[in-house]
């Protein structure tokens, strides 16, 4: 399709982007446990003047079962005005729907009838395999060469994982990102700094060690992923390595400043083999070096065993499980998912070294199984994980499952899925929207939020 | 040395290129957004003109080359299918350029990237219709010399032409009207671009018969 002018959902810079009209539609990822039906997108109301606000009205099936739908993202998005790189006349149109378990990759459009997106091509994962040496796809970012993938295996579902390119409009796999990887061998997020032509990375693991579950001797070992890794964007060769030291295990979702003149991001590590706390920390450039600093910790609460999933109970407390973190479009809240214990935290974060908690709910956990205003049943499993924030920084949502094979190492009575949303003071301060929830239908769980024109972990800026 | 037509027509390119936010004026203005500095949005200009007038110079030296060793016919018809082909490159895999430069870029940098977008997008090459009867016009012996300063004077021409619009707008845009405009004032100006080289290249062959 030819565009005369460039898709109303690309915006120059974060600042024009935050006076976007409120979305009203989300799409969310939800799947099967059981990998017995196929899993889906769904398709979430949020609309406050509709008849069907807060519920689901539409689901796209994927064409197969067990593929564990994670993450998403556009096949364009603002990067697409970049000066040094421009496709102004892309659509953000595509959504791009890994499987992070079948390393199947499917193209959602979304143009004909947005409530009702259609799978028009699907990427099989022997394609995947053979034209960029990866699997299990995981992040999917819009950006200067294209659509941009985390994968966190290699062909044989072990190490290197890495990035590889797709085209944004063939959705062809075009080869692995990396030139010279260095000494990378982990992988699971990947973003950017446009204005700084450097990408960031961080680690997970290789799937042999997680596909079954979190393996304690590697996590008691600090065998899985403690460092960011630092590339040159554009010659697509690793710089640095950041390492977060023995202590900390799991270096997960990687947020950097929307606007392009700021060099600095946070990431969350989400836990400490010390004290099972969650931290915070903020990367930022230190001369011609990156530097990172321990910006929030977040301790674990103590807990009667007898609450406790058998893999805590020698701890007697509830770790937070800090495992998704969002950044708002004016790099000022910061909004932190503890998973274990059920806190969602929103910190000012206007100073990058020095955050203050401005607000704080608590729904679900595993001891505290807190309840929301809307739901029917009482006591809620799962806890705050995947949070999406609206472009405008007024409305926040999550979900609550994070990845089939670790929900019942933490919540052994099982999930039941849910997705929520808070209305966000500009000044400080979130509440639950008593109107929205979403009891979500067994057997799927739901995982990432991504809202219709675009998010606060979508897009990014070449424009201050 | 020149008609008035085919300056016009060498003038007239510059400036749809100059306009073209593709082609540097979008480039000069953001880096000088970054560096918060208005005199990096002008000194900018400098490497985005020498990396234009370099391609367009090299595709013109082509042509002087060939034209004073090859039949006129051949040319035309060469240069004609050359044109049809880069549309067609354009038209399919315009969007897939590798992307060398970013927002650190350098003005060593600047001027190649400039460089890299005049020659993907076919600019020198679609001059030729034009610098062929200025170069070598009927019935005229050329030599060397003539065709040479003929197409030295096109390029100056085009550059000048392509320097100072695009001079004009990343000031008025860097000055008054934002970067906001880019929303609604971004036109597809590569759809316009496809169908001008092929249909010069059309006519180049058309004109070869």
């Amino acid at each position: 399709m030819t565009t005369w002018t460039p898709d109303p959902s690309f915006y120059p810079s974060p600042r024009m982007a935050m006076k976007a009209a409120p979305e009203a539609l989300a799409y969310v990822a939800a799947f099967d446990p059981d990998r017995k039906t196929p899993d889906a997108i769904a398709v979430v109301d949020v609309d406050p003047k509709s008849k069907t606000y807060a519920q689901i009205i539409a689901t796209t099936a994927m064409p197969n079962a067990g593929d564990e739908l994670h993450h998403f993202g556009w096949s364009a998005c603002s990067s697409c005005l970049c000066p040094n790189a421009p496709h102004a006349h892309a659509e953000r149109r595509y959504l791009v729907v890994p499987g992070l378990r079948s390393s199947r990759i499917h193209i959602l459009d979304t143009k004909p009838d947005p409530k009702q997106p259609r799978i028009v091509k699907v990427v099989e994962p022997q394609e995947v395999a053979d034209k960029a040496g990866y699997t299990r796809p995981h992040t999917v970012h819009c950006g200067p060469e294209g659509i941009y993938v985390a994968a966190l295996g290699n062909r044989e579902g072990k190490g290197p994982g890495g990035v590889f390119l797709m085209d944004p409009e063939t959705f062809d796999v075009r080869g692995q990102w990396e030139m010279d990887r260095g000494p990378q061998r982990l992988a699971y997020d990947a973003w950017w700094h446009l204005g700084h032509d450097t990408l960031v990375t961080s680690e997970w693991g290789t799937p042999d060690t997680f596909e079954d579950g979190l393996i304690p001797e590697v996590l008691l070992g600090a065998r899985y992923g403690r460092r960011l890794h630092f590339w040159d964007l554009h010659k697509r060769k690793h710089l640095q390595t950041i390492d977060f030291g023995d202590k900390y295990q799991l270096v997960f979702e990687l947020r950097p400043a929307h606007d392009p003149t700021k060099a600095y991001g946070f990431v969350n590590c989400v836990i400490s083999l010390e004290n099972l706390s969650s931290s915070i920390w903020t990367w930022y450039q230190d001369g011609d070096k990156w530097a990172v600093k321990k910006v929030i910790e977040i301790p674990a609460e103590p807990a009667d065993p007898d609450l406790l999933p058998p893999v805590l109970k020698g701890f007697k407390a509830v770790p937070p499980l800090v495992t998704d973190i969002d950044l708002s479009m004016d790099d000022k809240f910061l909004y932190v998912a503890c998973w274990g214990t059920g806190d969602l935290q929103q910190y000012d974060v206007s100073d990058p070294f020095a955050p203050k908690l401005t607000g704080k709910v608590r729904i679900g956990g595993i001891v505290s199984k807190a309840t929301h205003p809307g739901a029917r049943n009482g006591a809620l499993s799962g806890g705050p994980q995947m949070v999406e924030i609206s472009r405008d920084g007024k409305r926040v949502y999550f979900t609550n499952s994070l990845y089939g094979a670790i929900d019942p190492q933490f919540y052994p009575d099982g999930i039941e899925g849910w997705m929520v949303k808070l209305d966000a003071d500009p000044n400080g301060g979130i509440a639950f929207d008593p109107k929205f929830f979403v009891p979500w239908p067994a057997p799927h769980r739901p995982h990432q939020v991504r809202l219709e024109g675009g998010d606060c972990s979508s897009d990014s800026y070449c424009y201050p | 040395m020149l008609d008035t037509g085919p300056s016009l027509v060498f003038a007239g390119l510059g400036a749809f290129h100059g306009l073209n936010p593709a082609m540097g004026w979008l480039f000069a203005v953001a880096l000088g957004l970054h560096r918060r500095s208005r005199a990096t949005v002008m000194i900018s200009l400098l490497p985005i003109a020498l990396g234009h007038a370099a391609s367009i110079a090299a595709v013109a030296a082509l042509l002087v080359a060939a034209g004073t060793t090859l039949p006129q016919g051949l040319v035309r018809v060469g240069s004609g299918l050359l044109l049809l082909g880069w549309a067609g490159y354009h038209w399919r895999f315009g969007h897939r350029h590798r992307v060398r430069f970013g927002m650190q870029v350098g003005l060593w940098g600047l001027a190649l990237w400039s460089f890299l977008m005049a020659t993907a997008h076919g600019a020198g090459l679609m001059l030729w219709p034009a610098l062929m009867p200025s170069c070598f016009p009927a019935g005229v012996d050329p030599g060397l010399a003539g065709p040479g300063a003929a197409a030295l004077a096109a390029v100056g021409i085009h550059t000048l032409a392509m320097v100072a619009t695009t001079a004009v707008v990343a000031g008025l845009v860097y000055e008054w009207l934002g970067i906001a405009v880019l929303r609604q004032a971004w036109l597809n100006v590569d759809v316009l671009w496809v169908v001008a080289l092929g249909a010069t290249g059309g006519l180049l062959l058309f004109s070869a018969l």
